[in-house]
């Protein structure tokens, strides 16, 4: 049984059949399990997750979401409103203090330690700072990743000039990380996520270091990756790109979820420019009075 | 194909970590050089010591008047029903005159042919802590204080006191003495590779961090890191091998003849001696970094 079935169960029958063929697996009804929850389709499940931190800081407060299988969400907020410490959470790095986190039907808080690897095979993870190997080559980064899933040597020379089409590195190949721009950076992170096809993509501020420009790229990459079928759910800042894109939007303010919405914009309400010059003036006669 | 990634990835990070590499393998070559002359010299010197602590022995005077058959008595005695003995050596009246002449022949020149020396037995503990008993064995202590001997003839039962407490005292502080050096050169040693050691898995806890994250399992990342230190211990091990080699062959080999401490059989042999260097270098350094890549795979 492959690692992708084991952990994150069957795949919904809704999933489009030519990446199914793709990824080596059966085109027909799925597989039920008696332990698969009533709603199959979510791959994303948070029931009043709380995440405390040791120094008393609250990461989340009852957080309960779903993410269905196919959707592409923003979750926006201000920073320490909990974006992170669910992408935290969702890639086993943390664990919650109280709730219950599924994923594909598989709560999170009692898979073993030495589960975890295969587990995060399934996800693919785009962080603000890359994290990619420095001492790589822009091609040994992405076969690094299908290395550790046990991918052979035929597989890696199939796969990885496959995906760096998609992300438009072929002419990086040999690069080092340090030879590359910040988007081009971000791209060599995008296609290592992907590289596994995982049904699930998390991105964490993946424009934060990002130009105007480059990071509409980065967004239009995600995006097309969401049309192959995967769930992708982005965590940003980026208000441009929300308002452009039109997706769903979840905001978090203070570990709390204040706002769920199937086609929202980054604010509810844009601040308009005389509440912007309010809010100057105070700050400029609390700094008097001090 | 798993073997070959884990030794490519592990010289690939070699290569382009060569200092840290370089740091390590030197505290190993250094260690290993400390410990290869260390370990015969406290060798020789506890061989030393133990044979000087052979030399604990307990003398049985028999009467002057002592009868073959009163001899024989004595020896199996000796040698069958006493406890705490190891060698018995007897020594004649005639035996014991021919070597006193020897040692000195003007004295037993004024004594003519009469022999004052008695039939003796030397007989040897079987370990030298145990020498009182032995006498205690061979004499026990009677409720009058002095000592009666087991056997009637037996006239005396000495056993050198001040020379053996010395002799037992002062072996003891250097075995002890050199445990305790061998102990903690020990402990420096594996302090020091490991240091080496994390402070080169420090510069990479980044590179650990995304190989967590893209999904390798713990032993996917740590096998690499241990053959590493399998390929950087070896080095450093074989170097001071032959450092050592260098210096056996020019300084200590001359000087055999010389100095019979050197020459002492109690030392390690040279080829047991490389293999418990190698082993250990390699141990300690691979050893070393997979027990230190624990607290950064913890991600």
């Amino acid at each position: 049984m492959s690692a992708s079935k084991r952990h994150l169960g069957a795949r919904p029958a809704h999933l489009p059949a030519a990446r199914r063929r793709a990824q080596g697996q059966p085109i027909g009804p799925p597989a039920r399990s008696a332990d698969l929850p009533p709603d199959a389709r979510n791959i994303i499940e948070f029931r009043n997750v709380c995440m405390h931190y040791p120094t008393g800081d609250i990461g989340l407060d009852g957080a309960t979401f779903n993410v269905r299988q196919g959707e592409f969400v923003f979750m926006v907020g201000s920073t320490g409103s909990g974006k992170s410490t669910i992408m935290n959470l969702l890639i086993m790095e943390r664990t919650a203090t109280a709730g219950t986190i599924r994923v594909a039907g598989r709560p999170l808080e009692t898979m073993e330690r030495t589960k975890v690897p295969y587990y995060r095979r399934n996800i693919g993870v785009v962080f603000q700072d890359f994290k990619l190997l420095p001492n790589r080559t822009v091609h040994d980064n992405i076969a690094y990743a299908l290395s550790a899933t046990g991918a052979t040597r035929k597989e890696i020379r199939a796969k990885v000039p496959d995906v760096l089409r998609l992300t438009g590195l072929s002419t990086k190949l040999h690069n080092y990380p340090d030879q590359l721009s910040g988007g081009e950076k971000q791209r060599v992170s995008v296609a290592r996520a992907f590289v596994n096809h995982p049904p699930l993509l998390l991105a964490d501020e993946p424009t934060g270091n990002l130009d105007p420009h480059t990071s509409l790229g980065i967004m239009q990459l995600l995006y097309r990756i969401y049309r192959t079928g995967t769930t992708v759910l982005v965590a940003t800042h980026d208000s441009h790109m929300v308002d452009r894109m039109r997706r769903r939007v979840i905001e978090l303010q203070g570990g709390r979820i204040i706002r769920d919405e199937a086609s929202g914009l980054y604010a509810q309400r844009e601040q308009t420019t005389d509440e912007f010059g309010d809010l100057l003036d105070n700050a400029y006669h609390d700094l008097g009075r001090e | 194909m798993r073997f070959t990634f884990f030794l490519r990835e592990a010289t690939r990070s070699l290569r382009r970590n060569a200092v840290p590499s370089f740091a390590a393998m030197a505290s190993v070559l250094v260690t290993m050089l400390t410990l290869g002359v260390f370990i015969p010299m406290v060798q020789a010197t506890t061989g030393a010591a133990n044979e000087v602590r052979g030399k604990v022995l307990v003398d049985v005077f028999l009467n002057a008047n002592a009868t073959d058959a009163a001899v024989e008595r004595v020896r199996k005695t000796l040698t069958q029903d006493t406890k705490y003995v190891g060698n018995v050596t007897y020594v004649s009246k005639a035996e014991a005159y021919a070597r006193e002449k020897k040692k000195n022949p003007e004295a037993y020149q004024l004594l003519g042919n009469s022999n004052p020396l008695p039939d003796t037995f030397r007989v040897s503990p079987d370990q030298p802590g145990n020498v009182g008993k032995l006498r205690d064995e061979l004499a026990p202590v009677t409720p009058s204080g002095e000592r009666a001997a087991i056997d009637p003839a037996i006239d005396e039962v000495k056993n050198r006191r001040d020379e053996t407490t010395k002799i037992l005292s002062a072996t003891r502080v250097v075995k002890l003495s050199m445990a305790f050096l061998a102990l903690l050169l020990v402990l420096a040693s594996v302090l020091l590779i490991s240091n080496t050691i994390r402070l080169s898995l420090f510069a990479r806890r980044r590179e650990v961090e995304v190989m967590k994250l893209v999904g390798a399992t713990d032993w996917f990342i740590r096998w690499p890191f241990v053959i590493e230190g399998i390929i950087v211990g070896a080095m450093g091990g074989v170097m001071a091998i032959v450092l050592l080699l260098v210096g056996k062959v020019a300084f200590i080999d001359p000087l055999k003849q010389d100095f019979s401490l050197i020459a002492a059989p109690e030392t390690l042999n040279f080829g047991v001696l490389i293999a418990v260097l190698l082993f250990a270098s390699v141990a300690v350094s691979a050893a070393g970094s997979g027990l230190s890549l624990r607290r950064f795979l913890r991600v």
